[in-house]
């Protein structure tokens, strides 16, 4: 089972300026992007293609490149340049320097939670907290 | 038996009436062409473009050297004819030197400077040379004409020690000339000897509204003045004497007043000579064996300076001498020109002036913004034209004047085009031979072909079949319209040609921009050439270009690096990096190889292996222990990650080998510490064999030298064996090791400054040509070699060995890894 939650990567100057980098999150591994005009995204790090690592691709124009092969994702919608190729996008942006992702977080199901939001704690160093509650 | 065809002449209109009896009948004829030009035949319509520097001279060429041989002629190129008897059928060439200017004249000096081949059918294309007005200094030094490469290459050389440079003639020629100096960094004063600029083509109106736009371009032009003599001192020219007894300082002249034909051969052998070879409507003079075609000719008294007609008269004689049509004739042609200056827009027909009162004449004039049009209508039919300042309906209008048709009723149109928007002339309702691109004569049918036949969908790509569209470029509009009349749509990929894909500006230009707009940093080119919009399939290729541009002040920005050259290893497919160390010319040391064993232990490598390149490759490292790794292994960066100088293998030459005649080893090393990590638009990799037995290879690299007998080097360049194999060509053969690496570095830095990007060596020095690389390298045929020379200089001592970034990595998280993210529940257990 699966819960949307806002989980908090880190400063946004830990991504170098125009580049990618990964975070991996439980099964995940997440590229998250900074373009030179300060727009963050975040898609999944594998290349669709050959599992080339996306978060080392050069990236212009809100575009990335794979490194291995040249294969294109757009970075918003995650949609390739081949053939049906595509990839996972989350939601993501930032808030006080700080970069934020919404992110499907897989849950005990044994604690049989039914209807619940999270809210989200800001801990210096980025390890993230949510608290559960009844609606 | 084939009939023996010999060609005298190889410019424009020599060449292309050759393609066009190929094209009617390749088995008629064993063909021989006299060039006095040591080429193949080049476009001298664009030497205005070579001069300008929009393009380079090796860009131009029609039919490289290659071309005769697929199509088995036999090319006499440098070879001036000096005599044809036509009672032997026998033609007699003489061998130029290379001081010899091809249109000038000489005498043989040996027998082994004469070059002799007999013929059935003789083809006369000699063109025509510069006219020479009868003052006296023109045999000064500094003094120029402007017809052929040889002296673009010339007048831009000499340029770079003038201050003032003055063009005398203000014609179609002299100002293409003018403008094109300008870009050399010289004043620029035209002359003209009418009262007024362009008197063939244009009134007197718009002549002083053109003045006027050339002046606000930085030349300075003064009409009615005639010049009576050229000062020098020293032999050198100093300044211009006028009728008037006024004087203007001058370095250099370039004298543009006019052309005559060539036409002394004919005349000697006895052919009826005008002005021009006089030949009938079939293109023969009055021997039947004997055709000319071109400048030189002369017919219906009429002789044409401009290619189009020359066109028409080729394939005429083609149809007539390969007998596919031997009633094809020639009734001469109209005739247009475009004014190729950069920022004048100018397009003039027929007539400039009306002389019937029962002429329409239409006039529209806009003095603020420079645009003056004039329409002469005869008959319902163009007599004359002039566009202006806005040349927007010039090709509908020139197609109307060429194939004589009638004008629409609402005369506006014709200056300003349809209202509704569409295009005046209709292209579906031309005739299918109705010729398109006057300066390469391609008609319409041939361009229908290629986009049915070829699938040709964009301008560009009918133009690199066809030819159309690659002069003075005013037929794109039209090819356009046939396009989507043919299939609907027209695709746009100029950017074939452009450096990046991102930028819409060829290399030679983006360069320009580059250095105008002081652009340093990738961003700041997107910024400025790209409104702001990045490209990521640009980034890289302007990375590489800027840092050529700007050895050493170059902004370096990581994310428009490639990933290996932000980390300065090789990503491989699992996505862990290769190391390897530079181990000079492959010699290395057992402490070396010692630390290189303890790092791939250390660092748990899952593969060791020997390179081709005579070096030790350490795979799958993790990003984040790079840094490590380098600083235990202790050794420079060997850059085999990036487009850059690789290695220098060598064999081991004159130390152990029984063989060796030259120190491979030594020099290799030299090489190899001197261009370490020199980047350029692909790899590079060299090698260097003691002897010509080639134990090391370097006959396929991209450089390579091989020592001979004598205690001499052979440089080869452009060498390969990867997907392409091919053998490198000799580019010079040198005595000393500072020689070898005088020439490697001028080369490396030609292939950096001219290369496309990922263009690897073999397809740079294929696409230039050897011939060619050799003049601008050895000879200095460009003067640019001290240049070049500079330049690598400036590059080599802005090496920094890349691996010292383990110690201040050059931005944060430079070879950071995945980061972890911890997620933390905090469930409240409260159900
Ligand atoms: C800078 C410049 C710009 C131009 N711009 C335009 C333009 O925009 N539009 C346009 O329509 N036209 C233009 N022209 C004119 C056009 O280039 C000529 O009309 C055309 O080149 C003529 O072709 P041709 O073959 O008759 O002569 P050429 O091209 O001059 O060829 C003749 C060749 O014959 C060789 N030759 C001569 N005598 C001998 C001999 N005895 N033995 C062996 N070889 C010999 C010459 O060396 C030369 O290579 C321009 C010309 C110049 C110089
Ligand atoms: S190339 Fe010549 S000198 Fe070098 S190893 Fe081979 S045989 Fe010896
Ligand atoms: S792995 Fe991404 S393009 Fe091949």
């Amino acid at each position: 089972m699966t819960k949307q939650t806002i989980i908090n990567l880190g400063a946004i100057e830990d991504i170098p300026l125009g580049q990618g980098r990964c975070f991996i999150v439980q099964n995940d591994e997440i590229a998250v992007f900074r373009s030179r005009s300060q727009a963050i995204f975040a898609i999944e790090n594998r290349c669709p293609h050959r599992r080339g690592l996306l978060a080392e691709g050069i990236m212009g124009n809100d575009k990335v490149v794979c490194p291995l092969h040249g294969h294109k994702f757009d970075l918003a919608t995650g949609k390739g340049s081949e053939g049906m190729e595509c990839v996972r996008t989350f939601k993501v942006w930032q808030e006080n320097g700080q970069i934020l992702l919404e992110y499907p977080i897989a849950i005990n199901v044994e604690k049989k939670c039914e209807d619940h939001y999270a809210e989200i704690v800001l801990s210096a160093n980025s390890k993230i907290y949510y608290r559960e509650e009844r609606k | 038996m084939k009939r023996k065809l010999v060609v005298i002449g190889n410019g424009m209109a020599g060449a292309r009436v050759v393609e066009e009896i190929l094209k009617r009948d390749p088995n008629k004829f064993k063909i021989t062409m006299f060039g006095a030009e040591p080429y193949g035949n080049y476009n001298r319509i664009l030497l205005s473009n070579v001069l300008n520097q929009t393009q380079e001279p090796q860009e131009i060429f029609i039919n490289p050297l290659s071309w005769y041989q697929e199509n088995d002629i036999t090319l006499h190129a440098g070879v001036k004819v000096i005599d044809i008897d036509r009672e032997r059928k026998k033609v007699e060439g003489l061998k130029l030197s290379k001081a010899d200017v091809a249109y000038k004249d000489q005498v043989p000096l040996s027998e082994e400077d004469v070059v002799k081949e007999s013929y059935d059918d003789l083809i006369i294309a000699t063109g025509s040379r510069p006219f020479v007005p009868p003052i006296e200094g023109t045999e000064l030094k500094g003094v120029f004409l402007f017809r052929t490469i040889d002296d673009c290459h010339q007048i831009a050389a000499y340029a770079k020690h003038c201050q003032k440079a003055v063009v005398i003639g203000g014609g179609l020629l002299g100002l293409e000339a003018a403008r094109g100096l300008m870009t050399h960094n010289v004043e620029v004063c035209v002359i003209e000897a009418a009262p007024q600029l362009m008197p063939a083509q244009l009134d007197l109106e718009a002549a002083q509204i053109l003045k006027r736009s050339m002046e606000a371009m930085g030349l300075r032009v003064f009409t009615g003045v005639v010049t009576s003599k050229l000062v020098g001192e020293n032999g050198q020219v100093t300044s211009l004497l006028f009728k008037d007894g006024s004087t203007l300082e001058a370095d250099m002249v370039v004298i543009s007043a006019g052309i005559r034909p060539i036409t002394e051969l004919a005349f000697k052998c006895g052919l009826n000579v005008n002005k021009g070879i006089i030949c009938d409507d079939q293109m023969k003079t009055t021997d039947l064996n004997i055709f000319s075609v071109g400048e030189c000719v002369e017919h219906r008294g009429v002789i044409y300076g401009l290619v189009e007609p020359i066109w028409q008269q080729a394939r005429v004689l083609a149809d007539v001498i390969t007998e596919v049509n031997p009633k094809s004739t020639y009734e001469g042609s109209r005739t247009g020109t475009k004014l190729k200056v950069m920022g004048v827009e100018l397009v003039s027909m027929g007539e400039k002036n009306s002389n019937d009162l029962n002429d329409e004449i239409i006039v529209y004039r806009d003095p603020h913004r420079s645009i003056y049009k004039k329409l002469i209508v005869r008959h319902n039919k163009i007599h004359g034209g002039i566009l202006l300042g806005d040349i927007e309906s010039s090709d509908s209008l020139m197609q109307y004047f060429m194939s004589d048709l009638d004008v629409p009723e609402n005369r506006t149109e014709i200056l300003f085009g349809a209202v509704s928007g569409t295009s005046l002339v209709d292209v579906s309702t031309l005739p299918e031979n109705a010729q398109i691109c006057n300066c390469n004569g391609v008609c319409k049918k041939e361009i229908v072909s290629a986009i049915k036949d070829q699938n040709c969908i964009s301008v560009s790509a009918v133009g690199s079949k066809t030819k159309a569209g690659k002069g003075c470029g005013s037929c794109r509009g039209l090819i356009a319209q046939i396009i989507e009349a043919t299939v609907g749509k027209v695709s746009y990929d100029a950017s074939e040609h452009f450096y990046v894909p991102g930028i819409a500006l060829e290399k030679s230009q983006l360069v320009r921009e580059i250095q105008d707009k002081q652009l340093k940093s990738v961003s700041a080119v997107f910024k400025e050439l790209a409104d702001g919009k990045e490209d990521a399939d640009s980034k890289a290729g302007l990375a590489s270009l800027l840092k050529t541009v700007w050895p050493d002040a170059y902004e370096d920005e990581r994310d428009a690096r490639f990933i290996n050259d932000r980390v300065h290893a090789n990503i491989q497919k699992d996505g862990t990096f290769s190391v390897v160390p530079r181990i000079y010319a492959g010699v290395t040391t057992p402490d070396e190889l010692m630390r290189i064993a303890q790092a791939a232990v250390k660092y748990q490598v899952k593969m060791v292996k020997i390179t081709g390149g005579q070096r030790i490759d350490l795979l799958g490292v993790k990003k984040e222990d790079l840094p490590k790794i380098w600083k235990d292994l202790g050794m420079p960066s060997g850059h085999a990650y990036t487009k850059a100088f690789r290695t220098c293998k060598s064999c081991v030459g004159t130390d152990f080998c029984r063989y060796g005649v030259g120190d491979s080893i030594g020099l290799a090393q030299q090489i190899e510490y001197r261009f370490q990590g020199i980047e350029s638009p692909h790899k590079m990799k060299l090698a260097t064999a003691g002897c010509p037995r080639n134990c090391s290879e370097a006959y396929v690299k991209d450089i390579g030298a091989v020592a001979i007998e004598g205690g001499k080097w052979e440089i080869y360049v452009g060498g390969a064996a990867g997907a392409t194999v091919r053998k490198g060509d000799l580019l010079c053969t040198v005595d000393s090791h500072e020689d070898v690496l005088k020439h490697i570095g001028r080369f490396i830095q030609y292939y950096r400054e001219h290369a496309k990007y990922l263009e690897r060596t073999y397809g740079f020095v294929e696409r230039i040509g050897i011939d060619l690389l050799k003049g601008i390298l050895i000879e200095d045929s460009l003067g640019i070699c001290a240049q070049l020379d500079a330049a690598i200089q400036r590059a080599v001592e802005a090496y920094k060995d890349p691996w010292q970034e383990a110690d201040i990595p050059a931005y944060d998280h430079q070879f950071s890894g995945p980061q972890l993210i911890q997620v933390i529940h905090e469930v409240n257990n409260n159900g």
